[in-house]
């Protein structure tokens, strides 16, 4: 999920690219092609690692690499092979299964931080507010071995707190409970930094809304519930978005934790991890590739599709 | 939050209400901070014990064992491998700087072009960098590989960092914020002045983007940083590894090894000290963040 981190609030406005005339526009028409060389820099990696990956993972999705006959053009036979492919298939269920748990579970508590903080200004919530936000300054990796070491049974504090109960303590990454596991550790790591963007958001609305509210009689809960949330709709709208894409490319958690989830996180566990394990440990290349052109395919509709659902929400029609 | 009870007299009621709603605000708040924190406290005590301590310690999992051995830990840090761990730290901070501050610039010079100029085709390129922003990263990862294998450039720095100047969001966030907080009149008036367009550029538009510019620094630094997927794929080289890679291969090597080649006290100091770098930045450079996060939905 680290690419979340590149993208937090923005408004991805299809087409909002309406140029406001500026003056110089129809005396120096000369000087306008001049923009080419401030975005040149830029285009250059742009088309080297966006466009030519992307173009290259298609191509190579469509052939088949094989021993006899070297690499040949196979059509979309790798394609109907991964929507047949069990594993796969398996590995599509889960994020997907996940994405539906995870993102109300991760949305919920991002908002309730953000309102209580919003209504508070003490000394205890400034420094709630950098504490809840502090996970997103540690690399996924260590947050996840840090989960993995709290989850163990060898010596991690499950144990006690669960003795303190009388219960004895579940292993979180066995077979039953990975899924709850797995969606503690993305919780904590990414919560605070969308309550983040929630509460600047929170901030950005004008107080004077809540002193009209307050006078027609309306209370916190109304407050909250009837103003702030409609009023930051295209920040939640957005979270989501980034939330799902997150979540659907899963990779790092499962990642770490294998090595000490014992057998319950395989090699086809989210589509990501089976690509990198069918291109890694069998060069499988062309198939992975068919996987992780899929998946990018689906991520991006997917995500277009909600964005242009949501367009009266999010703001951006 | 408790709801307040509506049956009380308006009066008295408001100051009751308050305070016994930010005690329940309070409560909530710290409750999930000690689930916040909690993992960090551990982190920070196991970091002090010795192998035998992390299993066996006298103190439980959360609390000190009776021996203090983080400077022993900190220590076999320099001799494990020949000190691998430090250079696994400073390979980080180089691929984090150089392609955090390399995607700022890029993505800077972008942000004004788009912002700024109506050259032919800008709309159209404009929308194919946004829906770019869809595009999940790691789809990219395999094909990047073979690629840079082809260019042979797998198993160097510069298959880490070459591939993490890419910021469409970041050129995004730029081009939001130039239109403006660059006024038209101002570069205008440079012109007349007779500087040219990119004399206009550093010394009239780029100081007054600086707040942007911050934003996007952390942001790719930050995703640079915590980059797991991509290195894990181009880079073999045990020498080259980020201290995120590395590390992971240690916890690997762990759970696999014999008792000899455990190395789990390791893997916990050299985890707490790698996160002091950004923990510490983001603490200090609050008041850059907290403005810069909310950037992005300034429209």
């Amino acid at each position: 999920m680290t690419q979340l981190a590149t993208v937090p609030t923005g408004v991805p406005a299809p087409t909002n690219a309406r140029p406001r005339p500026t003056r110089t526009g129809g005396i120096d028409r000369a000087r306008q092609r001049h923009g080419w060389l401030f975005v040149a820099p830029f285009t250059l990696v742009f088309i080297t690692f966006l466009i030519v990956p992307l173009g290259y993972a298609f191509w190579m999705s469509l052939h088949t690499k094989t021993l006899a006959a070297g690499e040949h053009f196979s059509g979309f036979e790798n394609y109907t092979r991964a929507f047949t492919d069990p594993e796969f298939l398996h590995g599509v269920a889960f994020v997907l299964r996940f994405s539906l748990v995870l993102i109300p579970i991760q949305m919920l508590v991002s908002l309730a931080a953000a309102l209580v903080l919003d209504n508070l200004s003490s000394r205890l919530s400034k420094f709630s507010r950098l504490m809840i936000f502090v996970p997103y300054a540690i690399p996924v990796v260590i947050g996840a071995m840090m989960w993995g070491f709290l989850y163990s049974p060898r010596f991690g504090p499950i144990g006690e707190i669960f003795g303190m109960f009388g219960i004895d303590a579940p292993f979180m990454l066995s077979p039953d409970n990975v899924f709850a596991g797995l969606l503690n550790v993305v919780v904590w790591q990414w919560a605070g930094y969308y309550m983040i963007i929630i509460y600047a958001a929170l901030r950005g609305i004008d107080t004077s809304v809540y002193e009209a509210a307050r006078m027609d009689g309306a209370n916190g809960w109304q407050i909250a519930l009837r103003i702030k949330v409609p009023m930051i709709s295209s920040a939640l709208v957005l979270i989501f978005v980034f939330a799902i894409i997150g979540t659907l490319q899963f990779f790092t958690e499962p990642q770490i934790l294998r090595s000490v989830a014992a057998g319950s996180i395989d090699a086809s566990f989210t589509p990501n991890i089976y690509a990198y394990t069918l291109a890694f440990s069998y060069s499988q290349f062309n198939y992975a590739s068919a996987i992780s052109f899929a998946l990018g395919v689906v991520v991006f509709i997917g995500s277009y599709v909600f964005l242009f659902l949501s367009r009266k929400r999010n703001g951006l029609s | 939050m408790s709801a307040p009870t509506l049956t009380r007299e308006p009066g008295a009621r408001r100051r009751g209400v308050t305070q016994r709603r930010n005690l329940g605000s309070h409560t909530f708040l710290v409750l999930l901070v000690l689930y916040f924190a909690l993992p960090l406290w551990w982190l920070i005590v196991a970091s002090t014990k010795n192998i035998n301590g992390l299993f066996t310690g006298t103190g439980g999992p959360l609390w000190f064992d009776s021996e203090f051995d983080l400077v022993a830990n900190v220590r076999q840090l320099f001799s494990q491998n020949g000190g691998i761990y430090w250079r696994w730290l400073g390979n980080s901070f180089l691929y984090a700087i150089v392609g955090g501050v390399g995607a700022t610039v890029l993505s800077v010079l972008a942000g004004y072009g788009f912002a700024k100029y109506r050259f032919r085709g800008r709309n159209l390129y404009f929308a194919v960098l946004l829906g770019s922003v869809m595009v999940p990263l790691t789809a990219l990862v395999i094909p990047t590989f073979v690629l840079l294998s082809d260019m042979g450039l797998t198993n160097t720095i510069w298959a880490v960092i070459l591939p993490s100047l890419l910021s469409p969001f970041g050129v995004y966030l730029m081009r939001v914020y130039a239109q403006d907080a660059v006024p038209d009149e101002l570069l205008d008036a440079a012109r007349v002045d007779g500087a040219g367009d990119f004399k206009t550029f550093v010394s009239v538009a780029l100081p007054l983007l600086r707040p942007a510019i911050v934003t996007v620094l952390l942001l790719s630094t930050v995703a640079t940083w915590n980059n797991y997927f991509l290195p894990l794929a181009v880079l073999s080289d045990t020498k080259l590894l980020p201290v995120t890679v590395g590390l992971g291969q240690w916890q690997a090597q762990s759970t696999s090894g014999a008792a000899g080649s455990q190395l789990w006290n390791l893997v916990i100091t050299g985890a707490l000290i790698s996160i002091i770098p950004l923990v510490v930045s983001f603490l200090s450079l609050q008041k850059y963040w907290q403005g810069g996060l909310s950037l992005g939905s300034l429209k």
